[in-house]
């Protein structure tokens, strides 16, 4: 082989990890596309900050939460149905609308940040409350700040009404506010718990029981304004909620401040050295592997700290570690990266909408399994409705959760599926080459050419460990 | 599915490659280690309120303590319903409480695993890992002690029966490990078999995690199918091929569904022994209620898995252990939002022909102010590490040695508690 050809093969391999570990999966083109410069094609898409067209002129949350709070006081049955039929299709028509932005994107580094901190930052339809308006949320919260500062992100997520709604902030008061005293109410420490836990510290980030009550004392007045306020289901800071008096957390004093102390708070946390941890951690784990190098890790830790928490520059600094670029495929898709990453694979060979198929359903109040859309479909099939993980943790993000032994065989079965609906006319080897490049290995690429159908062969690239992992 | 979709799925077993397993393997049944006793565990996940669940409603400081989340006196209108004139069942459990007249549901109150802060996801993982530090360690003891009963390897006669059953999408900690587990999870997708399979299985021959799983996955699923007769609810007519719309599978069961199906697998004379299940809705830090509301509703839930259960499970309930347990109990106070926040002990439940019920364990610390832990939880007198060492000993026949070494390690593990078992 020529010095050329061999630097053009090890281009092409780095612009097919490029698409497919980092994006969401390569669509016919996108690896030529990358392929002059895989780390500046990702790169690019860093600045590319605008709202995917597919969620433009979507409701705000606080239309969502208007009409959710309307649907809760109506008394009658009769009438109080439709207005929730309406909620719960407004949710799937958004989640739907989210998936074909993830499919259609030109930017599939952004999205799948976006998707990241939406997880990192969870909020489920579990909570009936804010069901109608978890995508509103995301664009809202998460959206404009995947490659800002991360004080900023997390001021915008722990002041979203959707957020104090899911961890019941909303209606915490302490314990010596006004309104405590007037009405037996008290505090609430599910936000501050999580917040500490789960958004900066982490678990293991050096924090006590008191600390979480002092943060929920310090957030006590973060609510959302009701249906009898002005601008319902916007942030309201409700002075008669929040508790008096000093505060310490984490052995640093907050004097009375009102709404101050939170904001102060929030600053500090994002700066904390436990959060720089944390994050990287998770950004490691997400894109390079379920046990990430610790050498990553430090490498993304001191990003953070060096950058006071500037995103885009950790996913500058994530985007030039060797370790990230290494050819061994090591983190197994999500469902939601598996079905993205099929239809992106498919994009403009066959009507995107064909994919997956499923049945309506449809839960006793519980997460909706039915769509009309079959990608949405899909995950609600594949076990990741989005927007529904089991807890505020978010969806877990190694292989061990994915890669079950009744999982595989129902993304075996679901691969099958797809192919008897979508490979008819198709030519799978083609798609094989356009979607894996040289990550498609020998064995595969003839399996996908001696399959006795296109439905098969499509079938077997699907269920292939190259296009099963990332 | 039909008769030679399952044939299919069977052939591709044998084609897996067990059979060079197999002639190694020395020929021990799991039928003579675990004879035909079962063992279920359900997991709350969220932290259940055992002081809602069952009401101390005779201790003196009850009343005053719950507030407005105190249940009423068993004669009082939507009172709790009396145990043993000291404690009481939420009325959402009223279908189970005749279990405990008829001596097959234990009560234990007070219990706590070894874990002592208030993280959900840390608190879940030490009640299933079986150790003492949350992430200790990646296996689950449920997996172990399977592993303690011969289910680490694949016997012979029957390849492919798997000792555990994890019921619903994944695998969750407690049965990870070594010993080989069976999944099932309903599904409405049509089902790859035979050629299509053996073409899969040969890609995954390079990449162990995919191979397993799959293999496992199709032991399952063969399994499952076998377990559940093809019942035709539950099963594919096979319709996509001929482009009609497939007969829906719910994907989502409802807790009836997913009781009885269980009892269905583990009845199987064939079939798996030890089941794990997942029961969500228990972190209510709002709108808990006492005889309504959340925690009401995730009880009726609990109590429709139970009673289905028992159904499905048909004669061999009288060799089964049902154990009901959560990573945490909650706050003994409401908190200010009609909820109540995380906090320690709790209450578990053994339910089953195979228990030596109509009782409540508690060594009882009281709910006045200093006898709560930190001031705020109900304070933890025993630990569920001997409540679980006692049914792995007693029902299942784990000894001592092994359960102290393998199963629950750790310092200051708890002797078994003795007598949990009908003999």
């Amino acid at each position: 082989m020529t010095l050329q050809a061999a630097t053009l093969q090890a281009a092409t391999l780095q612009a097919a990890i490029a698409t497919n570990r980092f994006g969401l999966g390569a669509r016919p083109g996108d690896i030529t596309a990358a392929q002059s410069d895989p780390r500046g094609w990702l790169e690019a898409q860093l600045a590319q900050t605008g709202t995917p067209p597919e969620l433009r002129g979507l409701d705000s949350s606080a239309t969502r939460l208007d009409a959710t709070y309307a649907a809760r006081k109506e008394k009658d049955e009769e009438a109080r149905k439709p207005l929730r039929d309406a909620l719960r299709e407004a949710y799937r028509d958004d989640a739907a609308r989210r998936t074909r932005a993830a499919i259609a994107t030109d930017a599939p580094l952004r999205e799948r940040l976006v998707h990241f901190w939406s997880n990192h930052f969870t909020v489920s339809v579990s909570r009936p409350i804010v069901a109608a308006a978890v995508v509103p949320y995301e664009t809202e919260a998460i959206r404009p700040h995947v490659t800002g500062r991360f004080a900023d992100l997390l001021l915008a997520v722990t002041r979203h009404p959707v957020m104090l709604n899911y961890l019941d902030n909303a209606v915490s008061a302490g314990p010596d506010s006004p309104a405590a005293i007037r009405r037996q109410r008290g505090l609430n420490e599910n936000l501050g718990r999580e917040l500490l836990e789960l958004h900066t510290l982490g678990v293991d980030g050096g924090y006590s029981q008191t600390d979480v009550r002092e943060l929920a004392r310090i957030l006590t007045g973060w609510s959302v304004a009701a249906e009898r306020d002005r601008d319902t289901g916007t942030f309201l800071f409700r002075a008669n909620l929040h508790e008096p008096g000093d505060k310490v957390l984490l052995g640093q004093r907050y004097g009375e401040d009102g709404i101050g102390e939170g904001l102060l708070a929030l600053q500090r946390l994002a700066r904390h050295p436990a959060t720089a941890r944390h994050i990287a951690t998770k950004l490691a784990r997400h894109f390079i592997a379920d046990a990430p190098p610790p050498a990553a890790v430090a490498a993304l830790e001191k990003s953070y700290r060096d950058s006071d928490g500037d995103l885009g520059e950790v996913t500058r600094t994530l985007l030039r570690l060797d370790a990230a670029w290494a050819p061994e495929q090591r983190k197994v898709k999500t469902p939601t990266e598996l079905v993205i990453s099929t239809a992106r694979a498919l994009h403009g060979t066959v009507h995107g909408s064909e994919m997956g198929h499923g049945s309506e359903t449809g839960g006793d109040g519980g997460p909706p399994t039915g769509h009309a859309d079959p990608t949405v479909r899909s995950l609600a099939l594949l076990g990741q409705m989005p927007f529904a993980a089991p807890s505020p943790a978010g969806w877990p993000d190694q292989a061990a959760d994915w890669a079950g032994p009744e999982a595989v065989v129902q993304r075996v079965d679901w691969a099958l599926t797809v192919g008897e609906k979508l490979g008819d006319g198709i030519d799978p080897r083609q798609i094989a080459e356009q979607a894996l490049g040289p990550l498609a290995s020998d064995a595969t690429r003839q399996a996908v050419s001696r399959a006795p159908s296109a439905a098969d062969g499509l079938a077997l690239l699907i269920s292939a460990p190259e296009f099963q992992r990332r | 599915m039909s008769p030679i979709l399952d044939l299919n799925r069977r052939h591709l077993l044998a084609s897996l490659g067990t059979a060079a397993a197999m002639a190694a393997m020395p020929r021990v049944s799991f039928a003579r280690t675990v004879g035909d006793q079962r063992f279920v565990l359900i997991v709350l996940r969220g932290g259940m309120d055992g002081l809602a669940a069952v009401a101390p409603y005779a201790d003196r400081d009850y009343g005053s303590l719950r507030g407005r989340l105190a249940l009423a006196d068993p004669n009082a209108q939507g009172g709790v319903l009396d145990l043993n004139g000291f404690f009481g069942l939420n009325p959402a459990l009223a279908d189970i409480h005749p279990w405990y007249a008829e001596g097959q549901l234990l009560v234990a109150h007070a219990v706590a695993t070894p874990y002592r802060d208030r993280s959900h996801f840390d608190a879940q993982d030490l009640l299933e890992n079986g150790t003492v530090t949350p992430h200790g360690t990646a296996t689950g003891w449920l997996n172990r002690a399977i592993g303690q009963l011969g289910g680490g390897q694949l016997e012979g006669g029957a390849a492919g029966r798997r000792l555990g059953l994890a019921v619903g999408q994944g695998v969750p900690l407690v049965l990870r490990g070594t010993a080989p587990v069976a999944s099932w999870a309903p599904s409405p997708l049509k089902e790859a078999d035979g050629d299509f399979l053996d073409r899969v299985a040969a890609l995954y021959a390079g990449d162990p995690l995919l191979a397993n799983a799959l293999k496992a996955g199709l032991e399952s699923a063969s399994m499952a199918d076998h377990a559940l007769n093809a019942d035709a609810d539950m099963s594919m007519d096979g319709g996509m091929a001929d482009g009609s719309a497939p007969k829906a599978k719910s994907v989502r069961l409802d807790p009836a569904q997913l009781g009885e199906t269980t009892g269905r697998l583990l009845a199987d004379a064939n079939g798996p022994r030890i089941a794990a299940l997942d029961l969500q809705g228990w972190d209510t830090h709002t709108q808990q209620g006492t005889t309504a509301g959340r925690l009401a509703g995730a009880l009726g839930n609990l109590s429709k898995v139970l009673v289905s259960l028992r159904a499905g499970l048909g004669p061999a309930w009288s060799q089964t252990v049902v154990a009901v347990v959560t990573e945490f109990g909650r706050t003994a106070r409401p908190n200010g939002t009609g909820g109540t926040d995380h906090g320690t002990a709790t209450a578990a439940f053994l339910a089953g022909g195979a228990v030596q019920g109509g009782r409540v364990l508690a060594d009882w610390p009281g709910l006045a102010d200093d006898r709560l832990y930190q001031g705020r939880d109900l304070a933890p007198t025993q630990d569920l590490r001997a409540l679980m060492k006692g049914v792995l000993q007693e029902h299942l026949g784990l000894d001592a040695g092994a359960l102290n070494k393998a199963v629950f390690p750790g310092d200051g593990s708890p002797a078994a508690v003795p007598g949990l078992i009908r003999t």
